[in-house]
């Protein structure tokens, strides 16, 4: 029966290929600009460690109290750490993983001769970062907690930095010489590079191009010297000078991340952030009452507005696209139904019940709508691939078509259309046969 | 011409009506909104930068040994003495920032050093006694800095800049009532006081981001060298000799020393270049909403040409019996013209106060202003003009159906 009306519906459609065409071409449109700008959004949305984000969480306390606040109601606390806040957090080692951080930018003296230093990007970090984080290793591993104390000469490279110092091959134990002093890899990381750079969303805003090529133990980088290359933000000026200075200051620098496993241990975490703020008022160091947040991964990136607002007016104004093509469709259908009256007349008389008019005409949208999702795909195509002309490079690299999005746009485009065409398939349905055969 | 017939008709196609009402009502809330968007970004890209951009073009330098201040200092100083000798320029100064930069240096300014509150926000350029001349930008009041002023500055150090130069409307918001010449202000969380030598004339700010708003041409200039672990160079070239120093100064600068790094991708940018990726996102988003704006109007004209040629197919035998009984073809054309009118002031009525709603919730979620009713008019008249336009090749159709067929069956 299905075949028949498949051959019904394509029969319909050629009569009046202007109509048809039309239809199609909504559909398409429609489903190529939400599409694309899905893609976009999906992109840039996405939880960049979706197995673990929520037993992530990223401690903030207020070291600048309410005359660093922004003004009016805003209580909000630092979103990044002063030295001192971080090393104590660190010191007390209450999660189950931590790591301060903060972004270095150093030099890299490539061993052969003549060949221009390099400079790159990377972070000083606690041993913990990389099981935290599950970061994956090509080769080796990254350091220990021993390492940590001793601060240790040891480094872990991108393997795009692996490629580009020893030529691909396992470069663990090899040296690399980091503003003038030897590092020994420990490990290399097997292409790292997590959108949005959920680590430290402060000093990268989220998205970055730049790829991470050298992660150094952090209190090696502080003894050596190596100055954060992030932001800094301060309420009051350093009162000594320099990268000392800095770490002695109020100034906040650092990104901190903690694992958490469970309910009890998040409690447990927020009790003992409010125990350390209440040790500082009572110290006096802080004159302000604790005021502290525990954000899990998902609500600091969202708190941190990682995701552009470009890309979400983008979206909905994409989705408006669609609602009008799949507004036009259903007037498009009706009258296409309607006008075959007589038609369903006689079938209506010869017998045939509501359901199969229902069929019928349902099938017919849904070939519209399979036609239109195959034009939607290849407009989808040809969008995805000119993304990068409209959004900027970080953030349009990102965009993919891969096979679930080839899905979703098929099944966006039939299921729309079938919507679409339930309306008029009502109406044809409800056809008077007697009416219709008298008039003729 | 007799509405009440129309209204009759309308009556028996409820649904073709209401859904071209809808779908021209849709189409305005999303045109007009998307419009306005446009317009937004075409005026945030046209703002002025207050330098004269051809021939100026800006160089990156890293340093591959960052630890020796003293070291950077004479290179820096070695660098523009080289850069300035070369034949394609015609001036040059070192900087930590420039206008539409996007990253920078930004200071709260106080008028007290004890003020618990900013005055305002700015932008800190540090530059040196070329700075001005290389920019391009004009000195409105007051004098520029003299070499002897320019002192060196290590980044974390404080900062204590006796004299300073600001941008006309730092001038204007710090001291609305007369002149800004000789007046002390707190650039550096209200440390040292300086003062103000010169004012230029409207300068930029490396902020574009839309919160930098109120700031956007706040700008104060700070006589130092700034030694952090790179440099920009601000380069002028000599009239029609952009490219040749573009190639020729970063040669002059590994000629100097070829202990840095200059980026092969961007570290020597055009200004050009850099307003381009200033405003990036600007042009994609409007780029964008053009092409969604296009596709929605197509796709409603095309609509309402569909949808009208069915009732015209519908009524063949009714427009013959009016045609055979002595209406003219003027009369068939303007009854539909005037169907589609109604249908049209229909829908663009409620697609107004769709947009505005529209607008009106976008401003609580996004940063976005209201939408200028201006919009709404010229789109509203737009829809309604595109409307009548597409029913014009069915409604004529019609127009040419023949009174014969009244007599036709079916």
């Amino acid at each position: 029966m299905l075949a028949y009306y498949l051959e019904l519906a394509l029969r319909s459609l050629k009569r009046s290929p202007g109509l048809t065409a039309l239809m199609v071409l909504a559909i398409g449109f429609g489903v190529a600009a939400s599409m694309t700008t899905w893609s976009v959004f999906r992109a840039v949305s996405g939880d960049p460690i979706p197995w673990k984000s929520s037993q992530l969480f990223v401690p903030q306390i207020d070291a600048w109290g309410p005359k660093g606040h922004r003004g009016g109601d805003d209580n909000e606390p630092q979103d990044a750490m002063n030295y001192t806040d971080a090393m104590a957090l660190m010191r007390d080692h209450r999660a189950k993983r931590q790591s301060a951080m903060y972004q270095i930018s150093p030099s890299v003296v490539p061993a052969q001769a003549g060949k221009h230093p390099l400079n790159v990007g990377g972070h000083a970090v606690y041993s913990e970062f990389f099981p935290m984080l599950d970061a994956p290793f090509l080769y080796g591993s990254g350091w220990d907690a021993q390492d940590d104390a001793q601060r240790a000469a040891v480094v872990v490279i991108s393997s795009k930095l692996n490629e580009k110092l020893f030529g691909a091959v396992n470069s663990v134990g090899k040296t690399v010489n980091i503003e003038g002093k030897d590092y020994r890899v420990v490990g290399v990381l097997d292409n790292w590079n997590p959108q949005p750079r959920f680590y430290d969303v402060v000093n990268t805003g989220g998205f970055s191009e730049q790829v991470e090529d050298v992660f150094i133990p952090f209190e090696r980088a502080i003894a050596v010297g190596i100055p954060n290359d992030g932001n800094t933000n301060c309420s009051e000026t350093p009162k000594e000078s320099g990268f000392v200075g800095l770490q002695q200051s109020s100034c906040i620098w650092i990104a901190y991340m903690a694992e958490l496993e469970d309910a009890a241990a998040v409690t447990a975490y927020r009790q003992y952030l409010d125990g350390y703020a209440r040790a500082q008022q009572t110290a006096g160091r802080f004159t302000w009452a604790p005021n502290n947040k525990l954000r899990d991964l998902p609500a600091f990136l969202d708190h941190e507005q990682v995701v552009p607002s470009d890309t979400k007016v983008s979206l909905l104004v994409a989705l408006g696209l669609l609602l009008v093509c799949l507004v036009n469709t259903v007037g498009l259908l009706l009258a296409k139904f309607l006008r075959r009256s007589g038609e369903i007349g006689v079938r209506r008389a010869l017998g045939a019940p509501r359901k199969a008019i229902y069929l019928q005409f349902l099938t017919e949208a849904g070939v519209v709508g399979l036609t239109g999702g195959v034009l939607g795909l290849l407009l989808t195509g040809v969008g995805v691939a000119s993304v990068g002309m409209v959004l900027p490079k970080s953030i349009s690299d990102l965009a993919r078509l891969d096979l679930s999005l080839l899905v979703v746009t098929l099944v966006v485009a039939v299921l729309a259309t079938l919507l679409a065409g339930l309306y008029p398939t009502f109406r044809a349905s409800r056809v008077q046969p007697a009416w219709q055969l008298k008039s003729n | 011409m007799q509405i009440r017939p129309i209204l009759a008709a309308m009556r028996h196609h409820k649904a073709g009506t209401v859904l071209i009402a809808l779908q021209i009502a849709l189409t305005l809330a999303i045109v007009c909104n998307a419009l306005f968007i446009i317009q937004q970004r075409i005026t945030r890209m046209s703002r002025p930068s207050g330098v004269s951009e051809s021939n100026l073009f800006v160089i990156r330098s890293d340093w591959a040994d960052k630890s020796d201040t003293q070291r950077i200092d004479a290179q820096m100083q070695a660098d523009l003495i080289a850069l300035r000798q070369l034949g394609s320029v015609q001036d040059a100064a070192s900087t930590n920032s420039f206008p539409l930069r996007g990253t920078g240096w930004d200071n709260y300014i106080k008028l007290q050093p004890d003020q618990p509150r900013m005055t305002t926000d700015s932008a800190i350029f540090f530059s040196d006694d070329h700075t001005l001349a290389t920019l391009g930008t004009r000195l409105i009041e007051g004098r520029n800095f003299t070499a002897s002023e320019v002192a060196a500055q290590k980044p974390r150090d404080a900062m204590h800049a006796a004299q300073v130069i600001i941008s006309k409307d730092l001038a204007r918001r710090l001291f609305p009532q007369g002149s800004a010449l000789g007046k002390t202000i707190y650039v550096s969380m209200g440390q040292a006081p300086s003062t103000v030598i010169g004012v230029t004339d409207t300068l930029q700010a490396h902020m574009t981001g839309s919160w930098a708003g109120p700031y956007a041409y706040n700008a104060v200039l700070i006589p130092a060298r700034l030694l952090n672990d790179y440099t920009y160079y601000l380069v002028r070239a000599k009239p029609g000799q952009l490219e040749a120093a573009m190639r020729d100064a970063p040669k002059a600068l590994f000629a100097q020393s070829r202990m840095r790094i200059i980026d092969h991708k961007d570290g020597v940018m055009s200004f050009a270049q850099v307003r381009q990726r200033a405003y990036e996102r600007d042009v994609g988003m409007a780029i964008l909403m053009g092409i969604i704006s296009v596709v929605l109007l197509a796709i409603t004209a095309a609509g309402i040409v569909g949808l009208t040629s069915f009732w015209v197919g519908q009524r063949r035998k009714q427009i013959g019996v009016r045609r055979a009984l002595g209406a003219t073809r003027g009369d068939i054309l303007s009854y539909f013209l005037t169907e589609n009118l109604l249908i049209g002031i229909g829908g663009v009525l409620a697609g107004a106060v769709l947009a505005i709603g529209i607008n009106l919730w976008m401003v609580t979620q996004f940063e976005m202003a209201r939408l200028s009713l201006a919009y709404v008019v010229a789109g509203v008249a737009a829809l309604l003009v595109l409307g009548q336009g597409a029913v014009l090749a069915p409604a004529l159709r019609a127009s040419r159906v023949s009174p014969v067929e009244a007599t036709r069956s079916v």
